[in-house]
């Protein structure tokens, strides 16, 4: 097979992949001859779906002797395999990157051999082109939940991301469409890199020259709606592993069928809004300074009519209007249509001077979502107006206006 | 008066002179240069000695980043705001809603987004040894987004060529030069095929949200994108694809549905008539479900039904020889119907492939689950894998004791293997199989605690 089918194959297998940034590597590597990181998050083409192209994101193979449900990949599927050597993922990535097409390279495999066998090739990728290159553009690899802790240290010491995917959000869901993962040893393998990070941490401060250990962090990818979990259990899960391993991200991929998809899972076109809702309440939880049971109670599903933010703020009238003019900068994040920016904006500004609708205006805040929300010096949303029964439909941004009208 | 200032620099020398001859901005048209002024340029009163005036770094940085912009209006606006820093206002840049300041900022995020989008969006074409490029930013940014090229690619020969500046590094200098046309953009190499390959083969025709798309890849640069030729094809295909996306789900349907509520041997062994998952069962070919007592202490999994009893006979031989009571035994098999292919005309027995076995792995796992045995015995690196996982080495670890499930396995060769071995093999075969089977009876009996850190590997 030539290495363009190949690539056809194998890139087309890596589609279903949520994450593609290229960002969190801060620095780039000493010593590099090709390539840097310090244009954190460069897209360098967008595809139809809307989504970036940033690193070329690839599978070593897509054999898999696992069989799990929702991947296109597991071993009962009838999707046409390939096989690239390391060479010309080497080959390819540093072609593709000379031509400035991408930030770096994205790397997984399907599991053939052994799981340590597998590891120890994606690492082999990552090792040439660190070292046979002096590449110094960016490296996201794909851990084998349940490599060995060498194999795990060594690839955080070539990659500037390491990402164990945590597949689908509890235990149970895991067991029964991917009877051959165990939770433990995703989080096991998840440990280990944290582990790698906060002991490079602790080094760089007894000011000891550590070698680098995936700079850009960890991240992880949890797939939505195969199964009937609820968003407020998902986000309950990805709360929890912001806390104890530290992720940098969590990626949410509403499951999508694949041409070759197991007949037990929905033959349903992708819950793409609710995806998109998952990652605002993300959001909220990371930047906002929200609490998971504030957005969503357990056994329930985000709203999709609304976004979370003002679906919470709709739902607790009672700490509104916001005087812009004196409130904290924690009540500030909570007003819908008021973004983290222009909440450092308003403080500086009011430092100086009172702030009116006009200066709300000229720092193009969504007056639509805002307006009842808010006191200004000239501004003040009669309470009835909070109080009306219409008010959602009226601050409510159209339905699916990021969506494009697909849905 | 009218002050040339083609560039920054220009405009910084001017400004400084008028600060200091305190020109105010409403007195003060700057001319930029790109279109001929009506009225000669005034002569700039003289720089007073002493030291120059402070002015907030981020004021610098700010414009540095707004002299790139296009609108003539920017030296003028420069201008007004350094006036005001510098005459009572000195907070002026936290006053993001003030009118000056608002437009500087909205200048600078502009200018901002044009570099990071020439960043992103030139694409090199190799022209012998030589890196070239043809880019179409908004702004007059080349100068100010050259050094980042630099600095990613130090060892190639590059050039970026815009409509009004180019640039090239030779390795050792950047060195900027006239603009160029479109009709002088280099031709296409032989890698942007692949990166299309590459860019059809990551579109996701399930997902299509076309104006995030125009959002962030603007229409005016499709031009100089060589995928962007790709996009309408790639829409008009869509709904096709997905269409056949969903119908396609042929699916490998499980032995999962089938599953009775009831789990016991004869539940399942009931249930099981009904079971259609991989098609190998039928009502005339039913599924073979295992025999033996429920009691079981050995449990053995073959990997599908013997059709000429010749392994079976084996296997009996074995058992004797390792001293086990065949009758005492559970027989049973990890796909529950034999496999056949046609092969010209006739139909003879195959291998079930992981699809089936994948199936019918649901009636194996219950089965074994209601059995409860204290040992397993795997026959083959078939049936090991159904029993414990896919990624088990069976070459390597037969005749291990492993977990399995709560319980324990020990894998070894399948009986009609020695059939196919060659003679010299065979004996060690036979022997290899009688220890473990003796080995197993051992265990059945002695009870096991498997160690723990195997735990978390068991598949079931
Ligand atoms: S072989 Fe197994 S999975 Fe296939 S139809 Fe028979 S019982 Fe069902």
């Amino acid at each position: 097979m030539d290495t363009r089918r190949k690539l056809e194959v194998l890139a087309d297998a890596a589609k279903y992949d949520a994450s593609c940034a290229s960002s969190g590597s801060k620095s780039t590597r000493r010593g590099s001859r090709l390539g840097s990181t310090e244009g954190m998050g460069i897209c360098h083409s967008y595809t139809p779906d809307g989504r970036c192209v940033s690193l070329l994101k690839l599978l070593l193979t897509n054999y898999c002797v696992y069989d799990c449900k929702f991947c296109v990949n597991r071993v009962s599927s009838d999707t046409p395999r390939a096989r690239f050597t390391v060479a010309e993922v080497i080959d390819l990535t540093v072609e593709f990157y000379r031509r400035n097409y991408i930030e770096g390279l994205f790397l997984s495999s399907g599991i053939v051999g052994s799981i340590d066998g597998t590891m120890e090739q994606l690492v082999a990728v990552a090792r040439g082109l660190r070292e046979g290159h002096g590449f110094g553009g960016y490296i996201h690899l794909k851990l084998i939940p349940g490599a060995s802790a060498e194999l795990v240290a060594e690839a955080g010491r070539w990659a500037d991301r390491l990402s164990a995917n945590i597949e689908l959000p509890t235990a149970q869901d895991l067991h029964q469409l991917a009877p051959e993962k165990t939770r433990a040893d995703i989080t096991g393998t998840m440990t280990t890199v944290a582990d790698g990070i906060a002991e490079r941490a602790a080094d760089r401060k007894a000011g000891l020259k550590a070698p680098v250990f995936a700079p850009a962090g960890q991240s992880t990818q949890m797939v939505v709606g195969a199964t009937p979990t609820t968003d407020g259990v998902i986000l309950g899960t990805a709360d929890e592993l912001y806390r104890t391993q530290k992720l940098r991200r969590v990626y949410y991929s509403a499951y999508s069928p694949t041409p070759h998809a197991d007949a037990r899972l929905p033959a349903l076109r992708p819950p793409l809004l609710r995806e998109h809702r998952l990652y605002q309440a993300d959001w909220l939880l990371r930047f906002y300074g929200f609490e998971v049971s504030e957005v969503v109670a357990p056994g329930a599903n985000l709203a999709l009519d609304v976004d979370p933010k003002l679906a919470w703020a709709l739902a607790n009238r009672d700490r509104f209007p916001v005087d812009v003019n004196a409130a904290p900068r924690e009540l500030l994040l909570r007003i819908p249509g008021v973004g983290v920016r222009n909440v450092e904006r308003i403080l500086a500004v009011r430092r100086h001077h009172a702030l009116t609708v006009a200066d709300l205006r000229a720092l193009r805040v969504n007056w639509k979502s805002a307006a009842p929300f808010v006191l200004t010096g000239d501004h003040n949303p009669a309470l009835r107006k909070l109080d009306t029964v219409g008010l959602k439909k009226s601050v409510q941004p159209t339905l699916f206006d990021d969506l494009d009208g697909y849905a | 008066m009218i002050v040339t200032a083609p560039d920054f620099a220009a405009w910084r020398g001017a400004a400084r002179a008028l600060l200091a001859a305190e020109v105010s901005p409403a007195d003060v048209l700057f001319d930029d240069g790109t279109a001929p002024g009506l009225f000669a340029a005034a002569e700039l009163p003289p720089v007073p000695a002493g030291p120059a005036l402070e002015v907030p770094r981020a004021f610098v940085a700010l414009a540095e980043s707004v002299s790139c912009h296009r609108d003539p209006q920017r030296w003028g606006r420069l201008y007004r705001a350094l006036w005001r820093l510098t005459r009572g206002e000195p907070h002026l840049l936290d006053l993001a809603t003030d009118d000056d300041v608002a437009w500087l900022f909205r200048a600078e995020k502009s200018v901002r987004r044009d570099a990071h989008k020439m960043k992103a969006f030139v694409r090199f074409r190799k022209v012998g040894e030589h890196f070239v490029a043809w880019h179409r930013p908004d702004h007059r940014i080349v100068r100010r987004v050259a050094p980042f090229f630099r600095r990613r690619f130090p060892e190639m020969h590059w050039s970026v060529l815009t409509p009004d500046d180019s640039v090239t590094w030779d390795r050792e200098g950047l060195h900027f030069g006239p603009g160029v046309s479109a009709r002088d953009a280099p031709p296409p190499d032989v890698l942007e095929d692949m990166w299309k390959t590459y860019y059809r083969a990551t579109f996701n025709p399930a997902r299509i949200k076309l104006k995030a798309m125009k959002k962030e890849l603007p229409v005016r640069h499709w031009a100089t994108l060589p995928e962007a030729a790709l996009i309408p094809d790639l829409l008009a295909e869509a709904a096709d694809r997905v269409a056949a996306m969903v119908q396609h789900s042929e699916g490998t349907p499980s032995a999962a549905d089938f599953l009775p509520a009831t789990r016991d041997l004869d539940g399942l062994r009931a249930a099981a008539r009904d079971c259609t998952a991989c098609g190998l069962c039928g009502p005339i070919v039913p599924p073979v479900f295992g025999t033996g007592p429920a009691d079981a202490r050995i449990a053995l999994v073959g990997d599908q039904p013997d059709t000429s009893g010749a392994a079976d006979e084996l296997l009996d031989t074995a058992l004797e020889e390792a001293g086990i009571d065949r009758a005492a035994v559970y027989r049973t098999t990890a796909v529950k119907q034999t496999a056949f292919a046609e092969r010209d005309g006739a139909r003879e027995p195959r291998r079930a492939n992981a699809r089936e076995v994948g199936a019918c792995r649901p009636w194996l796992l219950a089965e074994l689950a209601a059995l409860r045995p204290a040992v397993i015995v795997c026959l083959g690196p078939l049936a090991a894998k159904a029993v414990l996982g896919p990624l088990f080495r069976f070459t390597e670890r037969r005749g291990e004791v492993l977990p399995a499930g709560g319980t324990i396995a020990i894998a070894t060769h399948f009986p009609a293997t020695i059939l196919r071995a060659p003679e010299e093999a065979r004996a060690e075969i036979w022997a290899e199989l009688v220890t473990h089977l003796a080995r197993a009876l051992e265990l059945a009996g002695a009870g096991y605690h498997p160690p723990s850190h195997y735990s978390s590997r068991v598949p079931y």
